[in-house]
């Protein structure tokens, strides 16, 4: 009809028969001219009017006044119609809820309309109208849709629950149709299922805690049905679902990879993507020797090559993953460089991403054919993808030794081409290069000496005087080069100025007769004439260890300095673990954690791969920083940056501790020790100059976390004057405990937080290592504490005043008080801890010593320790075992007076030694003990007994933790006295 | 899920939008208009931008951007692979994909998009259900529509949305069965200045035109399956089947439809149809330089090469040209350094060449880069891979259709560097 309408009108109005005559009403009165129109009397008049309402709809123009003659339009027995007006409907309701109510009735009704598809598209339709007052209509026939014999009814009344649980999620649980919706995943119907996993997914995304997708091997099994049987985009929802599974051993996992191999044939990229992260995340579990684990990973790689010849915006989102996926598992497309190959028609962010997974795949066997490629991409026309080329070249000489010779001879043909932006990359790839290989290709100096006056940006022009600096005693003029770059030092950026600077210093330890007038032209630019903290810093450390000891100068700035790691820009692996797990997804786009930057996510879970059952392997790499320390969790970044921030570099290449993994070879201790005094001395440095803020120098970016023992054997002369070795200043004597790991990196999106409690001059101290393990800088640090035993509290806030980078680590050290809430907890000194920064909030527990409670005034009057130890009823009194002490019982009373455990009586009887000491806990309560120490016997026996303080409320809470208590005391000095005999 | 859509122009005119879920102000596309700003050609718009509250993810097809707006994490793919129906949809329906077309037809594409996704889930993208629900406009209709007093609606339900096969409808009939199938091959190979072939693969895809009564189930099969690298199908192919005895086995969708695509890309499998002796060089003084290009068969089977095109993009300082080609001409644009050499067939005997002179604009620098010639040719029957179909078979219904296979060969993204 609508058409025979339109041609009646072309004849008469000789127009063209399409949609745009619906656009020619723009004058005034237009939507006069429309409510007329739709409450015309003829059929075909209404309809033509409301597809001139929807069409001005469609281009954004404002027709809501006509609400109520469009909703009048609704009670008609033609589809077409009706949809229209339901299509007005879902645009408009949200601004005229009154009005809508209107179309309540309606919809009722059609929700019980014999033909299936007029109910689906009721129901369908109510879910969209984002009304609360309607949405209390719709429960009824929503529960009764969901019901309905017809599938096709019952797959949109499942997507109709996410609708309504995104504008009302209480109403949704309240009504039970969550549980409805987990029972359509049982469906005979597999849309039905796949629709039913859609909602649920959705849904699930708002309630991270919720079970809502608890999967089981039977639910699996459904999933895995219907996957073979529906649509496209519902294979797609129930893979992401198969994907957060985690099957109960190896066998399952081979099975359920079985069954999802086929969607790697499918023509829906989105479909294979899935596929690729299921199969990635439960190969994980597969054990290597396996013989379908070889197969699956053949299988991989075609699937992942085919996505790449697909439209240039499927092949980012493919690319992105697949850069992905050679971090993880490099085998897999390891003979397939060449579909990386850059073609010059490819859009700049695939060329770019391509180039990033050459590089990554580039190894000895086909080095010859990537460095081809790349010289045949530095010639292209456009500069960023020139620029990445020429980097990558230089990524290639670090990564592929037996290629270095061939890169740097490619840089420097490169460099005599003197295109500008060309040149300046070659000079900053080349510094790298040289810190890889030393006194390898020093030759080429020469040649980047004459380029010197062409370099006008700041990463340049720093790289170039790192050079000039680093090899100052083969080039003759250096001298004359850097006085050149001092001329305009205020004008120059700040990496330039501090490479500047510690270039000049290192000319003159090296040259010191002819450029002492230059180190002190350059000493006093930094340190007088400079607003730069950073630069001021590092001028006075130079200048003070310049005037004091000339030779430790010499040690430290002139010290062998570490090569640089070959892998670059590699993703850290606990990331890399979760973002294999999100394949497919915008977190692998975007290579962030989904918490990173998914707005509104309430919580989100962090995947993990799942362990390797078959085999036992692990699959966590090995920690570095703790495999090289031992001790002390090590600030050292494993990878050095290549690219990227310069700062760091520099920093790290001044004063970093050597980055490789393994115990430092002996060599290094020398320099080693330089360093560590640098960092010590850093501290002591900003103290005197500051005012002693010890944030502010463990905020300083490369500053030894921890103290480090090398520090008590200072290795040049007097060097150590220099410098206030005890650091923080700590009384020593009492007990601390090491520092241990309490907040892994995997489970705190990279903060890592280690730590131990002291007492320090009667003040409890919580001593945190916090290390951003991530990529991303945090700041915003925050703690507290839940209820416990004690009544531990923060005595202020925590001091994490300067952001904290990538790979940088803080030390912090927090008050306590003990005047918080109490609640009686299990194990007694258990502490539950919420740390908070910008990224997320992050719970962990972790047990103080018993010892740090115990008071300074707990010496108790010999008179008053005989009467109470009388006192007190035998069932408080516990006897203990310590074990394998080889101390004299003088020497265990003076160590465990450090600790506040005071001995207030010692008397021998037949060779035995019995000490009775008293301790006091900071809420008041007594603990009584008596050693037994028998000369020669390594066994001490102990006797506690507790009393309690004042409080009553105290009493009542204690006595059912009495044993527990008091045992706590007797295992803390067990602790301390193991502790001290060694 | 999917939140809105918006198609752009290229002058960056909003000309439609469409909200699955709460309305987006359009003023989220400001975000995509700057990075479209920013980027050299349209094409280098990044396809996933990220904006404070929403995540755009746009594709380029035609000439026009689709951009879908996004709220939580969705599979980017899952996105880009909607957005690449509703432009096959647009194109599917009214014959051509533009701005044009679309507004023309604005509310029609606008119930098809109502009908493509329920709040953000993909509902009905298969061509033959679309059409079953809303008719493509077509004059005949309109005039049966006058009669019959029937609309453009369909208001049964379709047989096809719930049954297990959800891409064919039920109860078609034809009274001349018949079933084509063309295998398309690409070339996509990137040749060194001296020839060899750094890199090359065959994209291949097998198209069909399905028209046949009731519920046929059909098999086909290929002399060489094993050739193929990796295949993707259409959702009908039994991929079991296919595993284990290397056919296609199906019930087709009614009409047109990829039933499979391949890739070949084992180098030595991969014939390079044409060679390509090409020169472009600048003298070192002076303003001037040579283009020297010559194009002949190599490995065509025998075959004739068709509808050769060379096209290069010269160096931006170009001045001017002054060239000869000795077969088929040549079209210049100086405004985007864009040559185009429209070559034909290439005989043997008498091997095309286009040779002359560039001029530099005065006092330009001799250019750095090196231009690329990208190589358009087609070969008529030869699929170049060597692939070929053996038979196909038809169970489940009585009649004897009409079968027919085509091959053709042609350059996808075939390049010469120099």
């Amino acid at each position: 009809m609508e058409w025979a309408n339109q041609l009646c009108e072309n004849r008469q109005f000789g127009s063209k028969m399409t949609d745009s005559k619906y656009f020619t009403t723009t004058k005034k009165g237009e939507i006069f001219e429309l409510k007329a129109e739709l409450n015309s009397d003829k059929k075909e008049k209404k309809k033509e009017a409301v597809k001139k309402v929807i069409a001005s709809m469609t281009v954004g123009k404002d027709v809501s006044a006509l609400f109520p003659d469009v909703v009048n339009c609704m009670q008609t027995d033609n589809l077409e119609l009706k949809k229209l007006v339901y299509l007005y409907l879902m645009n408009y309701a949200k601004s005229q809820p009154d009005m809508a109510i209107m179309a309540v009735n309606t919809f009722v009704k059609d929700c019980e309309d014999a033909n299936p598809l007029i109910r689906a598209l009721a129901v369908r339709t109510m879910g969209c109208i984002r009304v609360d007052k309607i949405t209390e209509y719709l429960c009824e026939p929503l529960r009764k849709c969901l019901k309905d014999e017809d599938p096709y009814v019952r797959k949109t009344a499942a997507v109709c629950v996410a609708k309504l649980h995104d504008i009302n999620a209480q109403l949704v649980e309240d009504q039970g149709f969550l549980d409805t919706l987990k029972d359509l995943i049982s469906d005979s119907n597999p849309m039905v299922v796949a629709n039913a996993v859609a909602a649920l997914s959705e849904i699930a995304e708002s309630h991270p805690n919720s079970n809502l997708l608890d999967l089981n091997p039977q639910s699996i099994n459904k999933l895995l049905t219907a996957l073979n049987e529906c649509t496209e985009w519902g294979q797609i929802f129930i893979l992401d679902c198969l994907a957060n599974y985690t099957p109960r051993d190896d066998r399952e996992s081979q099975s359920i990879c079985e069954r999802v191999t086929p969607r790697l044939s499918h023509a829906n990229s989105a479909v294979v993507l899935s596929a690729v992260k299921v199969l990635m995340k439960f190969m994980e579990m597969l054990p290597k020797d396996l013989d379908y684990y070889s197969t699956l990973l053949k299988k991989l790689a075609p699937p992942l090559v085919t996505l790449l010849s697909a439209e240039p915006e499927l092949q980012y989102v493919a690319l992105r993953n697949i850069n992905l996926i050679v971090q993880k598992r490099p085998e897999i497309l390891k003979h397939e460089m060449k579909v990386f190959f850059v073609k010059y028609n490819d859009p700049i962010y695939v060329k770019l991403e391509k180039l990033d997974i050459m590089i990554r795949l580039a190894s000895q066997a086909n080095i010859a054919q990537v460095l081809a490629e790349l010289k045949e991409y530095a010639t292209e026309v456009d500069v960023d993808f020139v620029r990445k080329a020429v980097r990558a070249i230089g990524r290639c000489a670090i990564k592929v030794e037996q290629s270095a010779e061939r890169c740097v001879s490619t840089l420097l043909d490169l460099i005599q081409t003197k295109v500008n932006y060309v040149v300046q990359e070659a000079i900053v790839v080349i510094k790298d290069i040289f810190r890889k290989y030393p006194n390898k290709y020093e030759s080429v100096i020469a040649t980047l000496c004459e380029n010197l006056d062409s370099l006008d940006e700041p990463e340049a022009r720093a790289a170039m005087i790192w050079i000039v600096g680093e090899y100052a005693e083969r080039i003759d003029n250096a001298d004359e080069l850097l006085e050149s770059f001092l001329e305009g030092f205020h004008d120059e950026s700040t990496q330039v100025q501090l490479q500047l600077l510690t270039a000049i210093v290192k000319l003159f330890l090296k040259k010191p007769t002819e450029t002492q007038e230059l180190v002190q032209q350059v000493l006093s630019l930094a340190t007088q004439d400079s607003d730069n903290p950073d630069l001021r810093d590092r001028g006075y450390i130079y200048w003070r260890l310049l005037s004091t000891d000339p030779v430790a100068a010499k040690e430290v700035v002139l010290a062998e300095k570490p090569l640089i790691s070959e892998e670059t820009d590699l993703i850290e692996p606990t990331l890399l673990e979760e973002l294999i797990c999100h394949i497919g997804t915008l977190a692998s786009v975007y290579h962030k954690p989904p918490s990173a930057f998914v707005e509104g996510s309430r919580g989100v879970m962090h995947k993990r791969l799942p362990a390797r059952t078959g085999s036992g392997e692990s699959t966590e790499s090995p920690d570095v920083g703790t495999a090289a320390g031992g001790s002390a969790p090590e600030a050292a970044p494993s990878i050095i940056p290549s690219q990227g921030d310069l700062l760091g570099d520099l920093l790290n290449l001044d004063m970093a501790p050597p980055t490789t993994s393994g115990p430092p070879p002996p060599t290094t201790g020398m320099q080693m020790g330089g360093m560590d005094l640098l960092g010590g001395g850093l501290d002591s440095l900003l103290g005197g100059d500051i005012g002693g803020s010890p944030a502010m120098g463990a905020g300083f970016g490369a500053a030894p976390a921890v103290m480090p023992a090398s520090l008590n054997a200072p290795v040049g002369g007097g060097l150590g004057d220099l410098f206030d070795l005890g650091g923080v200043g700590m009384p020593m004597g009492a007990y601390i405990p090491p520092k241990i790991v309490w907040l892994p990196a995997m489970k705190a999106k990279g903060l890592e937080i280690s730590g131990t409690f002291a007492r320090r001059a009667g003040v409890i101290q919580m001593e945190l290592i916090l290390t951003n393990k991530a990529m991303s800088v945090m700041t915003d640090f925050a703690i507290q504490f839940n209820r416990n035993s004690f009544g531990l509290a923060p005595a202020g806030p925590l001091q994490v005043l300067t952001p904290l980078g990538p790979n940088q680590t803080i030390e912090v050290s927090l008050p306590l008080s003990t005047v918080g809430p109490v609640m009686k907890m299990d194990p007694l000194n258990n502490l539950q801890v919420a740390v908070k920064n910008n990224i997320d909030v992050f719970y962990f527990s972790c047990q103080y010593p018993i010892s740090m409670l115990f008071v300074e005034d707990g010496k108790m009057e010999r008179q008053v320790f005989l009467a109470t130890w009388k006192d007190i009823p035998n069932d408080n009194e516990s006897q203990f075992q310590i074990k394998d002490c080889h101390l004299n019982s003088d020497a265990a009373s003076s160590k465990l007076q450090g600790s506040n455990i005071f001995t207030i009586a010692k008397r021998t009887v037949e060779g035995q030694d019995m000490l009775y000491m008293s301790i006091k806990l900071s809420n008041g309560i007594w603990v009584l003990a008596e050693l037994r120490v028998q000369a020669g016997n390594p066994n001490y026996t102990m006797t506690t007994i507790r009393r309690s303080g004042s409080s009553l409320k105290m009493l009542t809470f204690f006595t059912c933790a009495a044993c527990t208590l008091t045992s706590l005391c007797c295992c803390c000095m067990d602790l301390m006295l193991s502790q001290y005999n060694t | 899920m999917i939140n809105s859509l918006f198609l752009i122009n290229p002058s960056g005119e909003m000309f439609l939008e469409k909200h699955w879920k709460s309305v987006v102000s359009r003023s989220v596309c400001d975000y995509f208009l700057e990075a479209k700003e920013k980027a050299l050609e349209p094409e280098d718009v990044p396809p996933v931008i990220h904006t404070p509250h929403h995540y755009l993810i746009s594709i380029y097809r035609d000439k026009l951007f689709f951009l879908s707006v996004i709220q939580t994490e969705v599979p980017p793919l899952f996105v880009i692979e909607f957005l690449h129906r509703v432009a096959e949809m647009i194109q599917d329906y009214f014959g051509e994909c533009s701005e044009t077309v679309v507004k023309d037809h604005m509310v029609m594409v606008y119930e098809l998009l109502e009908e493509m996704l329920d709040n953000g889930f993909p509902l009905a993208t298969e061509s033959n259900v679309l059409k079953e629900m809303i008719r493509p406009p077509t004059i005949l209709r309109s005039v049966v529509n006058t009669l019959t007093g029937t609309s453009n609606v369909g208001d049964t339900l379709l047989t096809g949305q719930l049954s297990t096969i959800p891409w064919r409808r039920a109860g078609v009939r034809y009274t001349n069965n018949e079933a084509y199938f063309d295998v398309v091959e690409e070339i996509d190979a990137i040749l060194d200045q001296s020839g060899t072939t750094v890199f090359a693969e065959i994209q291949g895809v097998v198209e069909a035109c399905v028209k046949l009564s009731g519920m046929p189930d059909l098999t086909l099969s290929f002399m060489n399956p094993r050739l193929l690298d990796d295949v993707s199908f259409h959702p009908c192919v039994r991929y079991k089947l296919w595993e284990s005895e290397r056919v296609l086995s199906f019930i087709p969708p009614d009409g047109n439809f990829t039933l499979m695509t391949y890739h070949v890309n084992a180098q030595n499998l991969v014939a390079i149809p044409v060679y390509v002796k090409q020169s472009i060089s600048f003298f070192e003084c002076g303003s001037d330089g040579r283009l020297d290009v010559t194009v002949g068969p190599k490995q065509t089977m025998g075959k004739t090469v068709e509808g050769v095109m060379v096209t290069v993009h010269l160096p931006k300082t170009i001045l001017s040209i002054n060239l000869t080609a000795t077969q088929g001409s040549y079209t210049y644009d100086n405004g985007t350094k864009l040559l185009v050499w429209d070559i034909g067939k290439l005989n043997p005997q008498k091997l095309p060449n286009l040779r002359g002179s560039l001029s530099l604009q005065a006092g330009a620098p001799k250019p750095e880069e090196n231009p690329s010639l990208n190589i358009d040719l087609k070969i008529q029957q030869l699929a170049i891979s060597g692939l070929k179909v053996n038979r196909l078979d038809m169970f489940g219904e009585k009649y004897k259709p009409f079968k027919g296979v085509k091959y053709i060969t042609k350059a996808g993204k075939f390049q010469v560097r120099t």
